[in-house]
């Protein structure tokens, strides 16, 4: 599993990874971003190689503090907790992974389609699209997942199939710009078909966006995955994240003062999705124009003192 | 286009979104295989008049496309079906529940307004200063913290000084006089209303500080400031008021995810709200309650958001044209 699983489209980027260089140059937020991202899916690659215990058996005293032999102490089971955190990272990145990867196929296919092709098929789907952003989401999530069964796949599923919402209107807004850029009205005069326009042309176009919104939406979907296993709608057979606290919050944890089974978790899952959100958000700003305008009339703000009044001054 | 015709657009939509809602709810629940989940008459313990009277009600015994009308109709009456669990109008129970829902996840949102707002201008009036790298980084972590995890967090942190759970003491036998029993659910509320609020102030705070620092680069801006206008005066009466605009925007659509995160607030401190109540259902497999609850939770979220676009009309006409 790496980052690219999350991004189908893949092709055609010689230009697109230049983008991506040039984030990274320029924004040490996106450096930030990308290595806690990194870091973690090395983190969850290697875990059953360096994880100091059993993730599953019990290797010492029910709640047991933290200790030099158990850095993160113990659980209710007497599971190390270090290594079940490890081993919890491991699922929830897949979880937050794959269920991104069905909302960008839905997602990129329905901006794409509704943006480029218009008429009808623009209007069905994006008034899908809308009433779909206006349901709450963790709500219709909890009820197709009771009614599913709870289970890793249906948990990815539901998440996927109702996260693509943003994603669909923000690339639809921006296939409707490019679409009507001279090289493709002349592509289109050369013959080209509507297939070879939409993978030569207008994906690569879209490809950055499409990025930036996979790694917000994985941030969106680990979230979520700790909510429905807090709400026991996750396999009850896997360690995730989310079912850490959720064991944690059902089995006593906080009466038994034990904050350890509890405070690592969240820091956790919390760095992972500032990471993300770090690393969308300097892609996106990067693609933004409007940003720059907005920084420059912030520099004569900054002229202010010349006025008379001192640096306190806004 | 005219103000009248704006507002039938807006409420057309949300008529036809409820709709959609409706109609997903029937065929998620009722179009799977499996009765345990279709079979809205078999109430546990129930008689056999009583599930006689819900096969008739719901047409159960009907082809599908009939049951829907019925389905309809039964809801326009405000008739959801029976309670597995608890043997009781779905409605009835819902209702109960939604009215202690309601006053946690007000004060809840409009906490995290207000601090939203706050933090968010004193942020972009000092741009680039340690004050506002600080509260800009709070502001991101309290939006990546999940909510349950901050739940959590205030228990353990709270623990014993504020009531941890319920909505009110319930071993006073005698009942309280109405002041002392206000501020009894009063301080079980903190709690709730306060992880609430931190989870739902992030957003609110960034979005405020880019649209302040926006605005503080209009050219009225600095009109007011050559009037010689004190600073106070500018950011709070002439700028503040414009920055506020995407605000409206922004708490309509957040309300989806302060529903979830609310829900999963009654569920750690035991609120007795329509949370808990599907939280509650699920693990007792009352499917007409989840049905129930799913769709006032989504009701309520529509009209609100209606709401919402109705005073962002009120507050830029523009939007219209």
């Amino acid at each position: 599993m790496s980052l690219q699983v999350a991004d189908p489209q893949a092709a055609g980027a010689g230009r697109r990874a230049g983008f991506l260089l040039d984030v990274l140059r320029e924004r040490k937020a996106a450096v930030i971003g990308l290595s806690i991202i990194v870091f973690f899916i090395v983190l969850s690659l290697v875990a059953p190689y360096i994880s100091p215990h059993s993730a599953t058996a019990q290797t010492c005293a029910v709640y047991a503090p933290p200790s030099l032999h158990h850095w993160l102490g113990c659980d209710d089971g007497g599971i190390d907790m270090l290594s079940e955190i490890m081993q919890g990272g491991r699922i929830s990145l897949l979880v937050g992974f794959a269920a991104t990867l069905v909302a960008m196929v839905i997602g990129g296919g329905v901006g794409i389609g509704s943006g480029y092709f218009g008429g009808w098929l623009d209007a069905l789907l994006m008034r899908i699209t809308d009433y779909l952003l206006v349901i709450p989401d963790l709500v219709f999530m909890m009820v197709i997942a009771d009614v599913w069964g709870a289970s890793l796949f249906h948990v990815i599923m539901v998440i996927g199939i109702l996260e693509w919402t943003t994603t669909a209107r923000i690339i639809r807004a921006q296939v409707l710009s490019v679409r009507e850029r001279v090289y493709i009205k002349r592509t289109k005069g050369l013959g080209a078909s509507n297939a070879r326009i939409i993978w030569r042309h207008i994906l690569p176009q879209v490809g950055p966006l499409l990025i930036a919104n996979t790694v917000l939406t994985v941030a969106i979907a680990i979230y979520l995955e700790t909510a429905l296993a807090f709400l026991g709608l996750e396999d009850p057979s896997v360690t995730t994240w989310g079912t850490i606290l959720e064991h944690a919050f059902n089995r006593t944890a906080v009466s038994s003062g034990a904050w350890w089974a509890i405070v690592p978790d969240g820091f956790v899952i919390a760095l992972v999705i500032v990471g993300c959100f770090l690393f969308g958000q300097a892609i996106e700003d990067a693609l933004n124009p409007r940003l720059k305008v907005s920084h420059f009339s912030m520099r004569r703000w900054q002229l202010r003192p010349l006025v008379g009044r001192g640096p306190g001054a806004i | 286009m005219h103000r009248a015709d704006y507002v039938i657009k807006r409420g057309f939509f949300a008529l036809v979104t409820v709709f959609v809602a409706i109609t997903i709810n029937f065929f998620l629940f009722r179009v799977l295989p499996g009765s345990a989940v279709t079979d809205l008459s078999r109430v546990p313990h129930a008689t056999p008049q009583l599930r006689r009277a819900l096969t008739v009600e719901f047409g159960l015994d009907r082809p599908k496309w009939e049951q829907y009308l019925l389905y309809l109709r039964n809801l326009l009456h405000g008739n959801m079906g029976i309670s597995f669990a608890y043997q009781q109008p779905v409605s009835h129970l819902l209702i109960a529940d939604l009215k202690n829902t309601i006053p946690m996840v007000t004060v809840g949102t409009f906490a995290s307004i207000v601090v939203g707002v706050v933090s968010g201008v004193l942020s972009a009036q000092r741009r680039g200063s340690v004050p506002d790298h600080i509260s800009t980084n709070i502001a991101i972590f309290a939006y990546a913290f999940p909510t349950q995890w901050l739940g959590l967090m205030l228990l353990i942190l709270f623990a014993g000084i504020l009531p941890a759970g319920g909505m009110e003491n319930q071993f006073l036998l005698t009942p309280e006089p109405f002041w002392q029993h206000l501020g009894d659910i009063t301080t079980h509320m903190i709690l709730p209303a306060a992880t609430l609020m931190l989870t739902a102030y992030g957003s609110f705070t960034l979005v405020v500080r880019s649209s302040m620092l926006e605005t503080m680069g209009e050219d009225y801006v600095l009109t007011a400031r050559a009037k010689g206008l004190s600073d106070r005066l500018i950011v709070w009466r002439h700028a503040v008021r414009n920055a506020l605009l995407p605000m409206v925007t922004l708490i309509a659509l957040s309300l989806g995810y302060i529903v979830g995160g609310a829900l999963l607030i009654e569920v750690i401190f035991s609120w007795p709200g329509i949370g808990l109540g599907m939280f509650t259902a699920i693990g007792q497999r009352d499917y007409p309650m989840l049905q129930g609850g799913f769709l006032i939770l989504t009701f309520s979220v529509i009209l609100l958001n209606f709401i919402a676009d109705l005073v962002y009309f009120r507050l830029d006409p523009r939007i219209s044209e």
